[in-house]
This record gives C-alpha cells, structure tokens and sequence, in this order.
C-alpha cells in the first residue's frame, strides 16, 4: 500500500517541502513523515501541517489537492513513483535522478531543473525554464525525459546538455536558449527565438517558427532517428501522427554564434 | 530409427561453442533492408575461410522494429568476443552503412557488448552527432543521403555454430528436393540461421587433408563418386547425392529446435536416409544426438 498525502490546509505563502519524495520517505512509517520537516515561507513547520496521511510507505506516493504553492516537490529523488492529483509548483523533481512523476494538473515554474535521470510527466501545463538550468548555472537538465501535455512558458531547456523535453501544445520563448546537447520537441507553436545560442542538440518543432538570421538551411530529408524519438514518445502517451513520423524535416544549423552545431528540424506538413 | 521412409542413423552432429551477435536493419522499403541484410552476410558460410557465420533470422514488419520501417534481423557468429566485434565494425561499416536508406540496431539485450557505432562514427569526421534515448546510445553519421544511424553498442553472448545434418538422397535432383524443404522449414526459427548459400551446403569437409598446407578438405566418405575408391565411405548403396544443412544458434535450444524443423520436413519431402557431421566428438563442446533430439519431438507432438 502506498503512502497517500491529502492537503488540508492551503499554505498562504510558499511551502518548501523536497521531503515529498519516494527516496526520502522510504522506510518510514506515517508518524515520523508527518514530523519530516518543511520550510514554510521563513518558519519551520512539518509535513502533517499541511497533509493529512495515510497508508503505508512503498516506493510509490500520491499527493492530493492545489500544490501550486508547494516547491521542490519530488526533488533529488532517485527512484520510485510519485503521482501528483492536482496542481504541482516550482522546481517539481529538481536534480532528481530516477523515478517517475506524473502530474494530472499543471505544474508551476523550473519542472526537472538540473535532472540528470528519471521521467516527469506534466499532464496539464508547465510553467517556464522546464528542464533548465538554475540562474548562474551553466548546465541544465542532463538526462531523462519531461513531458508536458499541455503549453509550457519560456526557456524551456536553457543550457540543457542531455535528456529529451516534449511539449505537447505550444511553448514560449527562447526555447532550447544556450542548449549544450538533447532533444527539445515541441508539437504545438514555439515562441521566438528558439536555440538561441544553441552549441549543440536538436530542437523539433512540428509548426512553422521563424528563426534567428543564425541558423542557416541545410536540406529536406527524412531524420531516422526522429522517429525512435517519436514513437518513444507516442508510447508515452503524446498524440504523434503518422505525418509527424514519417514526414519531412527542413534542417537548419546554428546557432552561428556559437559552434554552429545544433539543429532545428521543422515538420513539414 | 525411421520417420516415415526415412532412415535417422544412430549418430550425432558436433557443434562448436561461439559468440553471437543480432542486428535490426531498417530501411525506407523492405527490398532496400534485404539488400543490407544479404549484403552483410555474404561470404560468411563457414568460420574456416570467412572468419565469421552469418545469415538472415528474419524479415520484421515495420511494427517491429525501433524506427518503424521494414527490416531484416541478422545473426553473426565468430570464435570469440575479440573477432565477433572485428567482424561487426567490418560488415555494419562495408554493408549496412553503404546501403542506401539503412538504419542499424542492436538486436541482443546481453551482459557483454562490442562497440561498434561507437567505431563507425569516426566516418563522420567529426560531423557525427551523438543520441541517448532510453539509455541507448546512437551515432548520426552524415551521409550522402541523409544519415547513417547506428547503436554505439551491441550485445554479444555465448552461441552454438556447427549444429548440423545431412540428407542422403537417391539423385542430385530429390537430395536437393528435400533440402529445399528442409530449409523453407527452417525458416524463422528464432535465434538460428543457415549460413551456407540458400541454406544448404554440398561440399562437406573433414578437418584434415593429404596436402601438407591445408587443414580441411572433402568430406570424402560422403562423397558418392568415391565409394569405390576411398578408404571408408558412408553413402549407403542407392544414394546418389548427400546435402548438408548448418545451423548456427544463439543458444543450443534453437539450434535443436531448427534441426528438428529440417529434418522431418526432409523426411517427408523424400530423403532416403539422415544422418549428421561429427568428428568423433573430440573437437566439438556439443553432441547433438539425432534419435533423442526426434524421440523427443515426436513425445511433443504426441
């Protein structure tokens, strides 16, 4: 049986509480997570402040209720399964390494900062920075996969150096800004300026965009290995077409500014 | 023993341990993926001469393979772990990445793998791009007709090579009547191959030889014309022509699984007699023994 987190009282200002996570609540029985520490806003409080818990600990856990004020939410965690059925807030799974999260709702600003593993699953929208890396930080996400049902906002994979970010509807600005490496899709529209100091890594967007004068046109081909990408993600549960599959792709190179080694590869339709 | 008209000769095949080796190769039709595939298994019948067996394990629909296109599955075999991935660099890079269209994946999940995109990617010239999806890792080799795109690693394991048994027939013509058979038969038993011209090899060997240089020539007991003249010969009187069908497995399961297959359809397809290849059983690390292997079929399908 699973260990089951009931909000009871909406925090008023942010919650942090990184102790909502399968690998720092396991082997701990309901009593000692009530008392698992949480910061809220500048005080000290305890998890059972807010949650109301039951069941018993495994490696799966479910959070119940409007966590849009609650932070770090499955952060650092390295394994195990952690349902979110509501709304999640910043850095959902931050450095987290193994597992995976799935939120039924939206999630808030910075999803999978700085992962290095694991898999989050963001069935409503995501805010900016999605798979990023932190202010003064020149390494985003490094690995594993993040996918947002929904729209997502700017930035998404700022200084990404591996892993794949799909986007199921539209994302803002500077998508893949100061990308190293990866995979950035995005099914829906895409803001300006995506790859905006891109060195290397591919991002896909399925819609026309308009490109920085940077990135330069190489041919129309048939991308392989977009389509392992592609149906990784439709068994994921993201509606990829047949068009989007076995279509053709526009490749542009850039960023010029950088090493010139990224890609844009634009569907088209 | 006999099935049907069939005599089953109370002997057994000698196989050899090897190392395996599967790969999936995709392309944008399935003509262009068997182009591959026959490709990179050309000039591996026999470890002797060809320093590595291959043949084609099957033909996949596209839901079956990684990227969704047709594609073949390919089984390689070699002595040891070194040359099986000499060999794989050599065919995937001559073969695979030269056909147009292709695509080349790993097809064995096994605990010791070879580097093989990992080699190839160096074509690239730099150019290359890197992939990591699920925690495989692919190279994007830039091509004249878009990208050549290759696992880094392949699994290799421990296999079967030599599994073997030879139909003994009235003439030419019927003997190859029933290899045909034998091998439409065989087809599609998981993890094994025939890696002789269309399955079938007519000129068996003995591992020793009269010439001072060479280590193995023909099979001379089996061979009709000398029953006169050799010192021992094995064609029974009426038999006119002998055929040999290899199997190479990963593991000794389908490799007894395929020489069931072959053998009865022989049987059935007229062979006058079955027998099998073995040096004494003083070389090879297996015996595969023809009565138990059918004895026990016959208690499956009963």
């Amino acid at each position: 049986m699973s260990l089951a987190f009931t909000l009871h009282t909406a925090p008023a200002v942010p919650l942090e509480a990184d102790v909502l996570s399968p690998t720092r609540l396991a082997g701990l029985g309901a009593t000692d997570v009530a008392r698992m520490p949480v910061v809220y806003g500048n005080q000290r409080a305890e998890l059972g402040d807010f949650f109301t818990i039951s069941g018993a600990p495994d490696d799966t856990i479910h959070l119940t209720g409007d966590l849009s004020r609650i932070k770090f939410i499955g952060a650092a965690m390295a394994g195990g399964r952690l349902f979110v059925h509501g709304t999640a807030g910043m850095h959902l799974g931050a450095t987290m390494s193994g597992g995976v999260i799935e939120v039924e709702g939206d999630a808030g600003d910075w999803v999978g900062p700085e992962m290095t593993g694991g898999r989050i699953i963001v069935r409503g929208n995501a805010g900016h920075l999605v798979g990023s890396a932190v202010r003064g930080s020149t390494s985003g996400m490094q690995g594993g996969e993040i996918l947002v049902f929904g729209h997502a906002g700017n930035e998404i994979g700022s200084g990404m150096r591996r892993g794949l970010v799909a986007i199921g509807g539209d994302c803002g600005d500077f998508a893949g800004v100061n990308m190293l490496a990866g995979t950035i899709v995005v099914f829906g529209q895409a803001g300006w300026r995506p790859g905006a100091g891109l060195k290397r890594g591919t991002i896909v967007a399925m819609k026309p965009v308009e490109l920085l004068p940077t990135f330069t046109f190489a041919c129309t081909y048939h991308p392989v290995f977009l389509r392992l990408y592609l149906r990784r993600l439709r068994l994921l549960g993201l509606p990829v077409t047949e068009a989007q599959l076995t279509g053709l792709y526009q490749r542009w190179s850039g960023d010029a500014i950088e090493l010139n080694r990224g890609e844009i590869l634009l569907h088209q339709a | 023993m006999r099935i049907g008209n069939t005599e089953i000769a109370d002997t057994f095949a000698e196989a050899f341990a090897m190392v395996g080796a599967r790969l999936l190769i995709t392309a944008e039709t399935a003509e262009w993926a068997l182009a591959a595939g026959r490709s990179v298994t050309g000039f591996a019948t026999s470890i002797i001469g060809c320093k590595c067996e291959a043949g084609i394990e099957a033909t996949m629909a596209p839901d079956d393979t990684p990227d969704g296109r047709p594609g073949v599955s390919v089984l390689i075999f070699a002595m040891n772990e070194e040359g099986l991935g000499k060999r794989l660099v050599e065919r995937v890079g001559q073969c695979v990445m030269t056909c147009p269209s292709t695509a080349c994946y790993n097809g064995l999940v096994a605990d010791k793998e070879v580097v093989v995109g990992g080699q190839l990617r160096f074509f690239g010239d730099k150019f290359q791009i890197a992939k990591l999806l699920e925690g495989r890792r692919m190279w994007r080799v830039p091509v004249m007709d878009g990208e050549f795109l290759v696992d880094d690693r392949f699994g290799i394991q421990p296999a079967v090579g030599g599994g073997n048994f030879l139909m003994l027939g009235r003439d030419q013509r019927s003997t190859l009547a029933a290899a045909g058979a034998a091998v439409a038969a065989m087809g599609g038993t998981a993890g094994a191959i025939l890696p002789f011209p269309g399955g079938v090899v007519r000129s068996g060997s003995k591992p020793s030889s009269r010439y001072k240089f060479l280590h193995a020539s023909t099979n001379d007991a089996y061979c009709p014309t000398l029953r006169a003249i050799a010192a021992r010969t094995d064609v029974p009187d009426g038999v006119g022509a002998v055929l040999e069908i290899v199997i190479d497995g990963l593991d000794l399961s389908a490799v007894e699984a395929a020489m069931r297959r072959g053998i009865h359809a022989a049987a059935a397809a007229g062979a006058l007699g079955i027998s099998a290849g073995n040096y004494g059983g003083g070389l090879g690390q297996y015996q595969i023994h023809l009565h138990p292997l059918l004895a026990g079929a016959e208690e499956a399908r009963a």
